[in-house]
C-alpha cells in the first residue's frame, strides 16, 4: 500500500510538471546594455550585385471598405495573443481591421497546448455555430481540423494562416514565400560577418522552418560564394519543444559561434531568446530576428545591440488584408501568396545597423521580385 | 451485515464525490479572484453538452483516454508505474499508421492489421523497460521516462520524409491509411460523429474486469501487487508478472491513438497529440485501476478538456480547467487516504469492541 501512495505522489508531481511547462512562459529579463557601432563589410569576396533597382509594388486599394457588419472569429494557435511572434502578428492584423475597418464583434481563441484535433475541431465549430463569419485560423496546425469543419459549414468563411486546404473552396490560404525574405537576410548575414562564416538555428526540422534556412543559406551563398554556413535545429521534427526553449537554443547558437560563425539568423520562435543572448554572451557577433521586427520588441530590449535585421513575415498584413478583401465581397483581390512583391515578407532596417549595405540588399529584393533569382524552398543536399 | 453496503459506497464513491466539489470550490474561488463569473463559467459548461457536436465529442476522447488510463491501471494492480505508455501509444500509432499506409488488404482485414501492429509495437516498446526490471533490477520509473524521450527521436525518424513520411503543406504525415482499413463511425448527424473504436474501448474493459475478477493471472496479478512476498511465498514467479503485465500495459497503450486514427485522421502526423500518456495515469488514479472507475475519470476528464474550449469561447479564461484537473487528481488521492484511515481506525474499534465483548462474554460464561 505503501508503494501505491509513493506512485501516487510521482503522478500527482508529474502532472503539475506537465501543467506548469504548458503554463511556462519566459518573463522578460531586465538590465542594461552597451551598444556597439556598426561594422562595415566583412571579410569575404563578394559577388556583384545584381544591377536592377528598387521598385517595390503595393496592391493594397484605397477603396474604402466598412466592415462593421462583420462577425470576427480568430482561432490563434498555442500562445495565443502575446507571444510576441506570429500569434501576436495576427492580432495586429486583426486590432487594425477594427481601427480602420470599423470591425466591432470579435471573438478570439486560444489553442492549448498538447490539445487533439478534436479540440482544434470543437473550437472552430463552435466559432461557425455561433454565426462568426469569417473565421481565421492561425498556424498549420489548424489543417487538418479546418479541412473537416470547412465542409460542415459551406457559408462561412475560413482563412488559413501558413497552410493550404484542398478541395474547400470556402478555405482562403494565407501563406508566405519565407525563402524570399530569408534570402535577403543571407545576403545581410554574408555582409555583415567578418570571418565569413554565417549560422542558422532553426527551432523544429519541419518543412517550414528549412524554408527559412534554405533562403538563408542561397542568399549567404549567391553573396558571398566563399562562404562557410552552420545549420542547426533545436529539435526534430515531431518535438515541438524546439520554438519554446530558449537554453537550448543559446546552447546551438554557442557551438556555431564557437565553431567560427559571427552572424547568426534565427527561426526558432520563443527559442530566438536564447539564441540572441548567446551572441550578446559571445560578443563581437550579431544575430538576426524573425518573422516582426524584433529590434523593436520590448521583451527582447536587452539584446537590442546585437540585432542587426530581421526576417519580417508579414501576418498581420494578411489578416488584415483578407478581412478587408472579405468586408469589400472580393476574395480575388488578395494576392496567392504573400511574397516579397507584395510586402508579405521582407527585412527590418531599425537601429541602422545595414544602412550601408541597404543599397545591395534592395537590388537583390528587385532581382527576386522580378524573377532573375528564384529561391527554392528546401535546403540543397549535404 | 447491514452496514456494509453504505461503507462500500462510501468508500467508493464519496473520495471522488469530495475531490470533484472541492475542485470546484478552489476553481470557484480562482474564478472568483480573476474577475471571471461563476456562474457563466458553469452554464457554460453544463450547456455544452447539449450543442453541437459537444457530446460526441466527450465521448469520443473519453474513449481515447479510457484505453490509455487501462493500460496504466493494469500496470498499477502490478505495482509498476509505468509512465512509458506516452512513448508506447506513440510508437504504436505511427507504427500502425505506416503498417496501413503501405498495405492495401481488404476491408476488416486492413484494419486488423492495423490494430495487430499497433499493439505489437507497443507490447515491444513495453518490453525493454520490462526485460531490465527482471534482469537488471533498473527502475520502471526511469527506464519508462527515458524511453519516453527516446520515442519522440524515433518517431522523428520514422515520419522523416527520407523514410516514411510524405509533405503536406507545411505538416508532414505518413502515408494515408486505405479505406479498406477506415473503421466507421456512428453518425449522430449534425451532432457529429462517435469513433467505432468505442466499442473496441468496451471490450478493453470487459476484458480487463474478467482478467481482474475472473482468471487465474488477474488473482496473481492483484497478489502481488497488494503483497509481493506473500504472492511468492504461495508460488507466483514474480518476474514472469512483470514480464507479461508491461507487455500487456504496452499492448493497450499501443490501442490508444487508433480511434483517431482509424476513425478519423487516417494518417499520423508530427503534429498529432501527444500527452495523453500522462492524461492516462490521472485518469488511473480517478478510477482507481478499477474498470467501471477508470470509465468515469475518463468522461470527467473528456468533459473538462471540452470545457476549455467552449469557456474559452464565452471568455472565461480557459486555463481554469487546468486548475481544475489538477486539484481532482490531488484531492482525490488526499481523500481516499483520509477515507482509508478513517476506515482503518473504525475498523480497529470495531474489531477492538467485538474483542472486547468477547472477553467479556467468555468471562462471563465461565464465571
Amino acid at each position: 500500500m505503501r508503494r501505491m501512495r509513493g506512485v501516487a505522489v510521482v503522478a500527482i508531481a508529474l502532472t503539475s510538471v506537465v501543467s506548469l511547462a504548458a503554463c511556462a512562459k519566459d518573463s522578460a529579463g531586465s538590465g542594461g546594455g552597451g551598444s556597439t557601432t556598426s561594422q562595415g563589410a566583412g571579410g569575404c569576396k563578394y559577388t556583384d550585385p545584381p544591377k536592377a533597382t528598387a521598385a517595390s509594388t503595393t496592391t493594397t486599394s484605397d477603396k474604402k471598405v466598412d466592415a462593421s457588419g462583420l462577425k470576427v472569429g480568430l482561432a490563434y494557435d498555442i500562445g495565443g495573443r502575446g507571444d510576441a511572434s506570429f500569434n501576436d502578428a495576427a492580432a495586429h492584423g486583426l486590432d487594425r481591421a477594427k481601427a480602420e475597418l470599423g470591425v466591432k464583434d470579435v471573438r478570439e481563441t486560444t489553442a492549448t497546448p498538447n490539445e487533439s484535433d478534436a479540440a482544434k475541431e470543437a473550437r472552430l465549430r463552435q466559432l461557425a455555430q455561433d454565426g462568426y463569419n469569417p473565421i481565421v485560423t492561425v498556424g498549420y496546425a489548424y489543417g487538418l481540423p479546418l479541412a473537416n469543419v470547412a465542409k460542415d459549414f459551406p457559408g462561412t468563411r475560413f482563412a488559413i494562416v501558413d497552410s493550404t486546404v484542398d478541395n474547400a473552396p470556402n478555405v482562403t490560404p494565407l501563406t508566405f514565400t519565407e525563402e524570399q525574405g530569408s534570402f535577403l537576410v543571407g545576403v545581410i548575414a554574408a555582409y555583415k560577418s567578418k570571418a565569413c562564416h554565417v549560422g542558422f538555428v532553426g527551432g523544429v526540422q519541419v518543412p517550414l522552418i528549412q524554408k527559412f534556412q534554405a533562403g538563408f543559406d542561397l542568399g549567404a551563398k549567391t553573396a558571398a560564394p566563399g562562404i562557410k554556413i552552420e545549420d542547426q535545429y533545436i529539435t526534430p521534427a515531431g518535438d515541438p519543444g524546439g520554438y519554446q526553449d530558449p537554453p537550448k537554443g543559446r546552447l546551438k547558437a554557442q557551438g556555431e559561434l564557437s565553431a567560427g560563425a559571427d552572424v547568426i539568423y534565427q527561426a526558432a520562435g520563443n527559442s530566438g531568446k536564447g539564441i540572441f543572448q548567446a551572441v550578446k554572451e559571445k560578443g563581437n557577433a550579431y544575430a538576426i530576428g524573425v518573422d516582426s521586427d524584433q529590434y523593436k520588441q520590448p521583451t527582447l530590449a536587452d539584446y537590442r545591440d546585437v540585432i542587426i535585421s530581421s526576417m519580417i513575415k508579414s501576418v498581420d498584413l494578411a489578416v488584415f488584408d483578407y478581412l478587408r478583401a472579405v468586408a469589400g465581397g472580393d476574395l480575388a483581390t488578395l494576392p496567392k501568396v504573400f511574397d516579397l512583391a507584395v510586402g508579405g515578407v521582407g527585412y527590418a532596417t531599425s537601429g541602422g545597423r545595414i544602412d550601408d549595405i541597404r543599397d545591395i540588399v534592395e537590388a537583390y529584393k528587385a532581382e527576386i521580385i522580378s524573377g532573375g533569382i528564384k529561391v527554392p524552398t528546401t535546403p540543397a543536399a549535404g | 451485515m447491514p452496514g456494509r453496503l453504505p461503507r462500500v459506497l462510501r468508500g467508493k464513491l464519496l473520495p471522488p464525490a469530495m475531490a470533484i466539489v472541492f475542485s470546484a470550490l478552489l476553481c470557484t474561488v480562482a474564478l472568483l479572484i480573476s474577475a471571471g463569473s461563476p456562474g457563466t463559467a458553469l452554464a457554460a459548461m453544463v450547456s455544452q453538452v447539449g450543442k453541437g457536436t459537444t457530446a460526441v465529442d466527450i465521448l469520443n476522447s473519453a474513449t481515447i483516454y479510457y484505453l490509455i488510463g487501462v493500460a496504466v491501471a493494469i500496470g498499477f494492480k502490478m505495482n509498476l508505474f509505468n509512465i512509458g505508455v506516452e512513448g508506447q501509444y506513440r510508437i504504436g500509432a505511427v507504427t500502425g499508421a505506416i503498417v496501413g499506409g503501405a498495405t492495401n488488404l481488404p476491408p476488416v482485414l486492413e484494419p486488423l492489421l492495423v490494430i495487430l501492429s499497433a499493439v505489437a509495437a507497443g507490447a515491444l516498446y513495453a518490453a525493454l523497460p520490462a526485460i531490465l526490471k527482471v534482469t537488471r533490477g533498473v527502475s520502471e520509473v526511469i527506464t519508462t521516462i527515458m524511453l519516453n524521450a527516446v520515442s519522440i527521436g524515433i518517431l522523428a525518424l520514422l515520419i522523416n520524409e527520407k523514410t516514411f513520411g510524405v509533405l503536406v503543406n507545411n505538416n508532414i504525415a505518413t502515408k494515408p491509411i486505405p479505406q479498406s482499413g477506415w473503421i466507421p463511425g456512428v453518425s449522430f448527424g449534425s451532432h457529429g460523429t462517435l469513433f467505432g473504436f468505442v466499442v473496441v474501448a468496451i471490450a478493453v474493459g470487459i476484458a480487463y474486469w474478467v482478467m481482474l475478477n475472473r482468471s487465474r493471472f488477474g488473482f496473481e496479478l492483484r497478489a502481488s501487487g497488494e503483497s509481493p512476498t506473500a504472492a511468492m511465498a504461495g508460488g507466483v514467479n514474480a518476474k514472469r508478472m512483470i514480464v507479461v503485465a508491461m507487455l500487456l500495459s504496452g499492448a493497450t497503450a499501443g490501442l490508444t491513438a487508433l480511434p483517431e486514427l482509424l476513425g478519423r485522421d487516417h494518417v499520423y502526423t508530427q503534429l498529432s497529440p501527444q500527452g495523453y500518456g500522462f492524461t492516462g495515469i490521472a485518469v488511473a488514479l480517478l478510477g482507481r485501476n478499477n474498470p467501471g472507475g477508470i470509465a468515469f475519470g475518463a468522461l470527467l476528464w473528456a468533459f473538462l478538456d471540452q470545457s476549455a474550449v467552449s469557456l474559452d469561447n464565452v471568455g472565461v479564461p480557459k486555463e481554469i480547467v487546468t486548475i481544475m484537473q489538477g486539484a481532482i487528481v490531488l484531492s482525490v488521492v488526499v481523500s481516499y487516504e483520509v477515507i482509508r484511515r478513517f476506515e482503518l481506525a473504525a475498523e480497529q474499534r470495531r474489531v477492538g469492541a467485538q474483542l472486547g465483548t468477547a472477553t467479556v462474554a467468555a468471562a462471563g460464561g465461565a464465571s
